[in-house]
């Protein structure tokens, strides 16, 4: 048994709740105040320290005289892959799979090398920057000063590692849903035994393209490339890459003819990248 | 609000927010509602599942478009034509429900034949006067019988009954009309009525939802009044699914008029009293605001009962009931006058209490210009405002300021206990959760604390104007230890005055179990009729009650009146008082009981049958039958028709263009709402009526991740919407050369603003008029200079104007210009053209 | 501060025969370290106070988390409320960002007139100086009768004070707005104001 997500668009009105109860919930910082210019959209990303984000989508065709919008609204998250990259290509052990079958960085055993980040077939993972201490003002103005210290807070201390969604690991510890999934004010973040959220994708897609709603799964079933289902899929409406998510996601280890040994090489040498790729934004 | 109390009675949303889940049909205008309520919107998007149909008709394709059935744009400003041209579509193809309207609106009244149509008046009704910008209402009476009663045919005929006079004050209101006003598709106008009047009837039910898109214009009563008409028309209240839904917009915006801080009302929505009207004395003051039938027949035991709770031992039958401590207006005393009568030096000491005119204020520079002008400034609020900063705002020398400034730290919602009443008139009380921060206090703690220094500095004054504060009630000792040595009053003390309570010593102070047990005679205080019941017993704090079930969760906090879910549910029945169908049962007569019951608390006398007759001559209910449902109303009937100049612009809605507008009103002569409140002052410019040199529309709206002060220092909602920004349709972009990111400045003749330009395809051009092709810019009104989240307010391009009926500013349609780049820095002085003296507010006369 | 090494023995240590591998894909085994097997929700065992959102009129429930030193540890959506469900949008979801923020004021702040600059003042303070003023004020702009309508020759009882106003109520409670315009309507004030109209 896992749990997991289903993220379903079509019941997503794009409030971004989710994210802010994911940051409030794991004490996670903002990220800047950047006005991106794109839709609604100015997290623009899954980061190290923006663990659910909402992907904006925006279409206009005109037909006739009518103008016809569209505006598809979903919010990413971590897989939580079945086979995991971050989990492979982790050389120091720091991720793990969790009892609840949940992909999870224990950040006091990162060293934050990176490998994860560019192995990670969607991008999400990525590495938690260092806080500037005149940031923190900024950045941690909401946390109190002894948790804002303290060790528990997923920056621990001052940033420097590998950071991603823990599907609120201590939360369910604890019994309780996951904070993105409890705020969501339409249920379009359903949390559940992996199974029967599937069970329920699969009744609801049908439901959908009975209704000529042009429906489909994302991650329900093997996404191919060696990474198998997703614990955290997806209803989407149109394409899988216009909310920015692979249609051919795949596993880095299955393009490795010599096993993780060279995998975690080409990590490696794919590091330097990566840190040009995620934190030259 | 008056919208909704003079069509059916009282100014709440008619229905609660769970009930449009059983929606049938949800038509959205004049809200983003799923930006702006996006919790709420949870129960539209279970109806939209369950089979409902849901519209949204706004000028902008937003969040809420996005997710319903429907989507249909039209011009910011035009909603009555838009609705209007529903009504003439259901009227036109007797699509209306007959029964319902004939039976319980006032339909078939016959309207007195002196009464004037905007048809044959070019775009006024009878009795206005060119001269004081007023209607003389007379005219707009009913005709009656020898015994009072109103004269009516049940069968629609005669020519002036309500049905035919809207008939004909409709007729041109065409889907080519509207298309021509609104630029609506008429494919899609027509759609939509179809749906609505499909969605009406005994089986189905249609629900309404609004919000500030049309509460701010200056016409917004009437665009109010137009959906309540054509609810009213499709017999849609006061059923389940059914109704007009207010999503009010602060917190507890519905309590802050129902305990009113507003001008012109005291608790309970009883007119404050007002030296233009004879209301010099208490009889005079009962005698203009007592109407004879209807539940306002009750007026002075809710009047009496409140001068018992403000002055206690001191009222006195004797002496009015200290009557006369309470000041009377002298004209429209709200905020917008306020603030040019601050900005003219009337005004010396300000209070502001968690607002931000310094961001939200429209003429922002004027309200501004104000605060410099005073002798002391008090805010209390959480963090450092716009407006508390004014001194030092762009483009002014502090050193030339004399205004003395406090801002006293508020306590947060969960430092505090107290009662917030939410969108559905729902009462909901709020433990502390937690000491609160440094030397922050309550609200509570504020007004208490300097309530009693102002009674220590008056204790030896003999002067008769001090008697008010030294008379007032003032014994609110919280009943915790804890909380007396920090001086913190007892809220729940207060909700017990507000409830009321029995004054004879001898009663013990017995709380007053419902607003029935209030007496005029001295012997009940209620600080506020309509929550009556809220606090039946020292021991009962309803509004804290935590039970709620699957259906109307009667248990869950505590709704006024009586803790009634829908209003006139009365109508939920036919006139026999059976369901109109087993689809919409909701509330019904139980013959075997002899009394009403259905799922809700019935908004009508328990025991009266449905067969009871009205008793001509009458008062009170009696002159009611037990098939009239709006009880609040004089003849016990939902308002088709507004007589006798309740509202001051008409009692029927008619489309006038906003005052600031890109085109000729397509209707009539008259441009412009005839009766609106305008400033014609060199700080206050207006753009010329269909103005070249400002030739688009310009709307303005909140986002979701953001509200003002509340969330701009918060860095997890600061960085999803982290600047003022402008949007605009990809055409207009690809004319000024304006990319995404980009700066723009938006002008209008008032002044300028700056953004960021958000193109996006949601927005549209529209065709209007002969073909004019219209531009629609938005600008969201989140932001100021404080906080994380940060840039230029709208308020900069606003300038000062009234619906005449409720005071509200006309901030949701104007006209603007814009242009790529930044704007000029903002000089102090702008506003400070010599406003002539004639212009000014004089001290003897407000307004 | 950055971990830039890490103590592999201290962890596998730790972790022998204690704990489980799950199916391991990677090189290293799953070993969970001990901040890992003690991690549980702050929240757990701690009893929620019912508070409610204070942004927009919906009226969503709220639970507030407090630590038994009466810190405030979270606050989430109310399951119970046949409103919210539990459910909260980003502002209600940020709610805990307007008590517990470092830009919050919790002192008086006083600006003298033609000043340039906030300073801190005590609180007795200012409550004792603010009803100075406003008794200062009323006394000096109370007017018992006035011409009404102006022009018309006809005198009025007015008792009231156009030299005061008060702007604000719907962003806190019933009460607050009770008190509040007691106050003010026996003052004589009559520029009593709030967002409704706004």
């Amino acid at each position: 048994m896992a749990t997991g997500f289903f993220t379903d668009a079509t019941l997503c009105i794009g409030c971004k709740a989710c994210e802010v109860a994911c940051k409030q919930w794991n004490e996670l910082p903002s990220d800047g105040f950047v006005f991106s210019g794109n839709s609604y959209d100015n997290t623009s990303e899954l980061s190290g320290t923006t663990w659910r984000h909402v992907a904006f989508v925006e279409e206009r065709a005109v037909a006739e005289d009518t103008v016809v919008s569209a505006w598809s609204m979903v919010s990413d998250v971590c897989k939580h892959c079945t086979n995991a990259a971050c989990h492979e290509a982790c050389p120091t052990g720091a991720i793990i799979r969790n009892e609840f079958g949940n992909i999870f960085i224990q950040p006091d055993v990162c060293n934050g090398c990176g490998y994860c980040v560019v192995a990670c077939p969607f991008g999400v993972v990525d590495l938690i920057g260092h806080v500037d201490p005149d940031g923190v003002l900024y950045n941690l103005a909401t946390l109190h000063d002894d948790r804002r210290e303290a060790e528990q807070t997923a920056l621990q201390g001052s940033g420097g590692v590998a950071g991603k969604c823990t599907l609120c690991y201590d939360r369910q510890r604890s019994g309780f849903v996951p904070a993105c999934a409890k705020a969501c004010p339409t249920e379009s973040i359903q949390f559940g035994d992996v199974d029967e959220l599937r069970e329920r994708a699969r009744v609801r897609v049908e439901t959908l393209q009975a209704r000529g709603v042009d429906a489909s799964l994302y991650g329900a079933d093997d996404v191919g490339g060696g990474i198998g289902p997703l614990n955290a899929f997806f209803l989407l409406t149109g394409e899988p890459e216009s909310y920015n998510l692979p249609s051919q996601p795949v596993l880095p280890s299955t393009r490795q003819a010599h096993g993780y040994a060279a995998g975690a090489l080409a990590a490696l040498a794919l590091a330097a990248v990566g840190f040009t790729i995620f934190r030259g934004r | 609000m008056p919208g909704l109390g003079t069509s059916m009675g009282r100014g709440g949303a008619t229905m609660w927010v769970p009930d449009l889940q059983n929606s049938d049909c949800i038509l959205i205008q004049g809200s983003n509602f799923a930006e702006n309520h996006p919790v709420a919107f949870r129960f539209v998007m279970k109806a939209k599942e369950r089979g409902a149909t849901i519209i949204h008709v706004d000028p902008r394709f937003t969040r809420t478009s996005a997710l319903a059935d429907l989507y249909a744009p039209l011009r910011s400003g035009t909603d009555i034509a838009f609705l209007g041209g529903i009504i003439n579509d259901v009227l036109s193809n007797e699509r209306y429900f007959k029964e319902y309207a004939v039976a319980y609106t006032n339909a078939s009244f016959i309207v007195n034949a002196d009464f004037k149509d905007t048809e044959d008046l070019n775009g006024l009704f009878s009795g206005y006067d060119e001269e004081t910008r007023a209607y003389d209402a007379s005219s707009w009476t009913f005709e009656r019988n020898d015994d009072g009663t109103v004269k009516s045919d049940p069968s629609l005929q005669h020519e002036r009954c309500v049905l035919n006079i809207l008939r004909r004050h409709y007729a041109r209101y065409t889907p080519e009309m509207v298309e021509r006003i609104c630029g609506t598709p008429r494919a899609q106008f027509l759609q939509i009525a179809e749906l609505i009047a499909r969605n009406s009837g005994r089986e189905r039910t249609t629900a309404f939802a609004y919000a500030l898109g049309w509460t701010q214009h200056s016409a917004g009563v009437q665009f109010i009044r137009t959906a309540a008409v054509l609810q009213l028309l499709l017999g849609n209240m006061g059923r389940p699914g059914g109704g007009i839904m207010a999503l009010r917009g602060h917190a507890n915006i519905q309590g802050a008029t129902d305990i009113a801080t507003l001008f012109d009302l005291l608790p309970g929505y009883l007119p404050m009293p007002s030296a233009l009207r004879d209301e010099q004395t208490l009889a005079a003051y009962l005698k203009t605001n007592t109407k004879p039938t209807g539940w306002w027949a009750n007026t002075p035991k809710y009047m009496v009962s409140l001068l018992k709770a403000f002055y206690g031992q001191a009222a006195t039958a004797q002496n009015d009931y200290c009557y006369d401590y309470l000041p009377q207006l002298i004209g429209d005393h709200s905020t917008l006058p306020t603030q040019i009568a601050m900005k003219d030096g009337v005004v010396k000491g300000y209070f502001v209490l968690g607002q931000n005119p310094g961001a939200s204020a429209q003429n922002k520079e004027l309200a501004m210009a104000g605060l410099d002008r005073l002798e002391w400034f008090v805010n209390i609020d959480s963090f450092e405002t716009d407006t508390c900063a004014f001194w030092k705002r762009e483009g002014v020398d502090p050193r030339t300021i004399a205004t003395e400034c406090f801002c006293l730290p508020a306590a947060t919602i969960l430092e505090k206990e107290g009662t917030m009443v939410q969108t559905s008139r729902m009462l909901q009380w709020h433990d502390k959760a937690i000491e609160p921060a440094g030397d922050a206090k309550s609200d509570l703690w504020y007004f208490w604390q300097l309530g009693k220094q102002l009674q220590a500095l008056y204790e030896h004054s003999t002067d008769p104007k001090d008697r008010p504060i030294l008379d007032m009630t003032w014994d609110y000792e919280h009943e915790d230890e804890h909380e007396r040595r920090r001086g913190e009053p007892s809220a729940l003390k207060v909700l017990q005055e507000i409830n009321g309570y029995y004054t004879h010593p001898e009663e013990g102070a017995r709380q007053v179990k419902t607003f029935g047990d209030l007496k005029d005679d001295g012997s009940t205080a209620s600080g506020g009729w309509i929550y009556t019941g809220v606090c039946p017993d020292k021991r009962t704090n309803n509004a804290r009650n935590r039970e709620p079930n699957d259906t109307t969760s009667l248990g869950w906090g505590w709704a006024w009146p009586a803790n009634r879910r829908t209003l006139y549910n009365r109508a939920s029945a036919d006139p026999d008082g059976n369901p109109w169908s087993e689809r919409k049962k909701y509330v019904w007569w139980d013959q075997a009981d002899g009394r009403w019951t259905g799922y809700d608390v019935p908004d009508f006398p328990l025991t009266k049958a449905p067969n009871t007759p009205a008793k001509p001559g009458a008062g009170g209910l009696d002159a009611h039958s037990g098939s009239d449902p709006f009880i609040m109303m004089a003849e016990g009937r939902g308002q088709l028709f507004v007589p006798g100049g309740a509202l001051k612009d008409g009692p029927l809605p008619a489309h006038y263009e906003p005052l600031q507008s890109v085109v000729e009103n397509q209707l009539y002569s008259q441009q412009s709402n005839p009766v609106m409140r305008e400033w014609h002052r060199p700080d206050n410019r207006y753009n010329d009526p269909v103005d070249e040199a400002f030739p688009h529309v310009m709307t303005t709206y909140r986002v979701t991740e953001m509200s003002g002060i509340m969330t701009r220092y918060i860095p997890w909602l600061a960085e999803l919407q982290p600047s003022a920004f402008c949007e605009i349709d990809p055409d207009l972009a690809v004319r000024h050369e304006i990319r995404s990111g980009d700066w723009v400045v938006v002008s209008t003749a008032l002044g300028e603003m700056e953004a960021r330009a958000l193109v996006s395809g949601r927005l549209r051009p529209l065709r209007v008029a002969s073909g004019q092709r219209v531009h629609q810019i938005g600008i969201p009104y989140n932001y100021g200079k404080v906080g994380f989240a940060t840039g230029d307010s709208p308020g900069a391009l606003i300038p000062l104007s009234m619906d005449p009926n409720s005071s509200i500013h006309e901030a949701k349609t104007m006209t603007c210009n814009i242009r790529k780049g930044r704007r000029t820095a903002y000089r102090a002085g702008v506003v400070d053209a010599d406003v002539p003296v004639s212009m000014r507010t004089g001290h003897g006369e407000w307004d | 501060m950055a971990k830039t090494t890490i103590d592999l023995t201290r962890i596998l240590g730790t972790a022998t025969g204690s704990l489980g591998m799950s199916e391991r894909a990677g090189a290293v085994p799953d070993v969970r370290s001990q901040r890992t097997r003690e991690l549980k929700g702050r929240i757990a065992g701690a009893k929620p106070v019912v508070s409610i959102c204070a942004y927009c009129a919906v009226g969503c429930s709220l639970h507030a988390y407090v630590s038994d030193d009466g810190k405030l540890l979270d606050v989430e959506g109310n399951p119970d409320s046949p409103i919210s469900g539990g459910h909260l949008c980003p502002k209600g979801a940020a709610i805990f960002g307007m008590t517990v923020n470092t830009q919050r004021w919790t002192t008086v702040k006083y600006r003298a007139p033609y000043s340039d600059r906030w300073e801190e003042r005590p609180l007795e303070w200012a409550m004792d100086r603010i009803a100075h003023l406003v008794k200062a004020t009323r006394d000096a702009t109370f007017v018992r009768e006035r011409e009404v309508p102006q022009g018309s020759g006809k005198t009025k009882r007015v008792n009231h004070t156009l030299g005061i106003a008060s702007l604000g109520g719907a962003t806190f409670g019933v009460e607050e707005n009770y008190l509040l315009g007691k106050l003010m309507h026996s003052l004589g004030v009559v520029s009593i104001e709030n967002q409704a109209r706004i």
